[in-house]
């Protein structure tokens, strides 16, 4: 399946699935060291799901993919092309749903989606509406095509980010915690938008998330990170036994009201 | 050293800033509806604000003229002095100066909240460009409408120079002489003088204001210190510039 091209699913034009190696990523801002050697690759068209605790360092990990960051030592290539370089941003089309959405709050929903196809000169007006309502349609959005970001709810924003995306048609498409604040329903779709990506156009998805069910459900692989390091690599189904008791502990939390964690950290 | 490090820094990136901008100038036809957008902001923000400044500053220009011109009987010459420094100097002058305070300080505000908020960062992995889709438009904008501020600026001066020197008892002199001083005594290199010089700090203000915006780093505080320090900057780059920009011109028509 890695020879397999991303389908255009709008112009069905093709063009190759692109691969991502991370290799030897360390990152520090200041004296604070937030990624420590961090080495893995996703192969092209594939689901990688990457978890870990709150501040262990995934959005940090994302930015670099992207470009938005610079490795303070190893390196990050895309499709075999340097991550930091601007000339990857050109040759690869990229797509990052922001932990936080990331409208541009100035303009519609509608605007936000159909910025980069304009801007791009992709399509023309009547073909660019024809993608957007779509992209809006699947996220069950119809409704705010006309809203400003600043009205929507943090989920709907959260959609939007994604719908944004969609209308990219990138190659690579990562995701910052794309379900963190949707109900299980709109989760689920979430979920299978993923793996219909992947398997009608062959993008590659790098997901960040909590969501284990997700992570179980649609990754090939699932990465681990903990205080900046990757603890845990393999497919979802070594994680349902993991070795590392940290790792353990990390996916199945038991809530102990007998002894609760805040209470250990005071003796 | 630090400060002197950061200023060096922030000469540096406004440059690579307006190589930047300046590399995307053939995509400004296709950007004209933001084009307009920006000149229409650019005026309705500053113009009226300028005008009501400019008539006052004429008219003060006539009383203090009045006053120490007619010790020696030179009243008569009002006309000219007045004329001639709004054009050359007060004009562009006080148009920039709001400008700055008006535009300038919204620019680094929109910019920094979009970087703050990670707008920024979402146009570049979209591969959109924030030099070609946010600062190319105002540096065009701000090249078209800085002149027309200028020329309401001096006309509005004249006229409010105009006024003072009918209606106030111990010059009354009559539009019509005031005038014909004015026409006599200055030339058209007069007035493009000051619109050369309007232009040059229009561009500056809003180049400085864009990358102050667009280098923005940390959370909202950080907003309200880009705006102060585009406009603090801005106005310093003002007088400095007036100097340098006065003498170059001068060099140039002697
Ligand atoms: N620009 C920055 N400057 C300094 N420190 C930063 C910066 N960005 C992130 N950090 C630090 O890096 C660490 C990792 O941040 P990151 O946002 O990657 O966490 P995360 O794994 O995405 O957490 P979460 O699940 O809460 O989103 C945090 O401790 C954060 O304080
Ligand atoms: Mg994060």
């Amino acid at each position: 399946m890695t020879c397999h091209p991303t389908r255009n699913p709008f112009t069905h034009s093709e063009t190759a699935a692109v691969g991502v190696a991370v290799e030897g990523l360390s990152k520090s801002f200041g004296h604070f060291e937030v990624l420590k050697n961090v080495t893995f690759s996703v192969k092209p068209g594939e689901i990688f799901v990457l978890m870990g605790p709150s501040g262990s360092g995934k959005s940090v990990l994302l930015k670099h993919i992207v470009g938005l960051e610079r490795p303070t030592a190893g390196r990050v290539t895309v499709d075999g092309r340097d991550a930091a370089a601007e000339s990857t941003r050109e040759q690869v089309r990229m797509a990052l749903v922001f932990q936080s959405g990331a409208l541009f709050n100035s303009l519609s929903v509608y605007d936000n989606l159909a910025l980069y196809p304009r801007e791009h000169r992709i399509a023309n007006e009547a073909a660019i509406r024809e993608k957007v309502m779509r992209a809006l349609q699947i996220l069950s959005l119809e409704g705010t095509a006309n809203k400003a970001p600043s009205e929507l709810s943090g989920g709907m924003k959260k959609r939007v980010a994604i719908a944004r995306g969609l209308v990219m048609e990138p190659q690579l498409m990562l995701y910052d915690e794309p379900t963190s604040e949707l109900d299980p329903v709109m989760s689920a779709t979430i979920a299978e938008i993923i793996a219909t990506l992947k398997e009608e156009y062959h993008v590659t998805s790098i997901v960040v998330s909590h969501d284990r069910e997700l992570a179980l459900g649609i990754a090939d692989r699932v990465g681990i990170l903990m205080g900046g390091e990757l603890v845990s690599l393999g497919t979802p189904a070594e994680l349902r036994t993991p070795r590392d008791p940290r790792v353990a502990e990390f996916l199945n939390p038991k809530i102990d009201l007998k002894h609760p964690r805040f209470k250990k950290l005071e003796t | 050293m630090n400060q002197l490090t950061a200023i060096l820094e922030g000469i540096g990136s406004t440059v690579q800033l307006l190589f930047r901008a300046a590399f995307y100038t053939p995509t400004l036809w296709r950007q004209r509806a933001r084009f307009i957008e920006q000149c229409y902001l650019i005026g309705y923000t500053t113009l009226p604000i300028v005008a009501i400044l400019s008539f006052f500053i004429g008219s003060v220009l006539a009383l203090q003229a009045g006053y120490s011109m007619s010790n020696f009987g030179a009243k008569q010459f009002i006309g000219s002095l007045v004329g001639l420094s709004m054009a050359r100097e007060l004009g562009p002058v006080m148009a920039a100066i709001l400008l700055a305070g008006r535009v300038g300080s919204a620019i680094a505000a929109e910019l920094a909240s979009m970087k703050v908020y990670q707008e920024i960062d979402a146009l570049e992995t979209m591969n959109i460009p924030p030099a070609r889709m946010l600062v190319l438009p105002r540096l065009a904008a701000v090249l078209v409408m800085m002149p027309v501020l200028a020329i309401i600026a001096d006309l509005v001066g004249w006229f409010g120079g105009a006024l003072i020197s009918k209606y106030t008892q111990s010059i009354a002199i009559e539009p019509e002489a005031y005038f014909s001083v004015l026409r006599r005594f200055m030339e058209f290199k007069d007035v493009l003088n000051g619109l050369i010089k309007a232009e040059v700090f229009g561009f500056v203000i809003v180049l400085v204001s864009c990358n102050i915006g667009l280098n923005t780093r940390g959370g909202p505080r950080e907003i309200g210190a880009a705006v102060t320090k585009a406009v603090v900057t801005s106005l310093i780059l003002i007088l400095v510039l007036d100097y340098f920009v006065t003498k170059a011109l001068m060099h140039l028509q002697s």
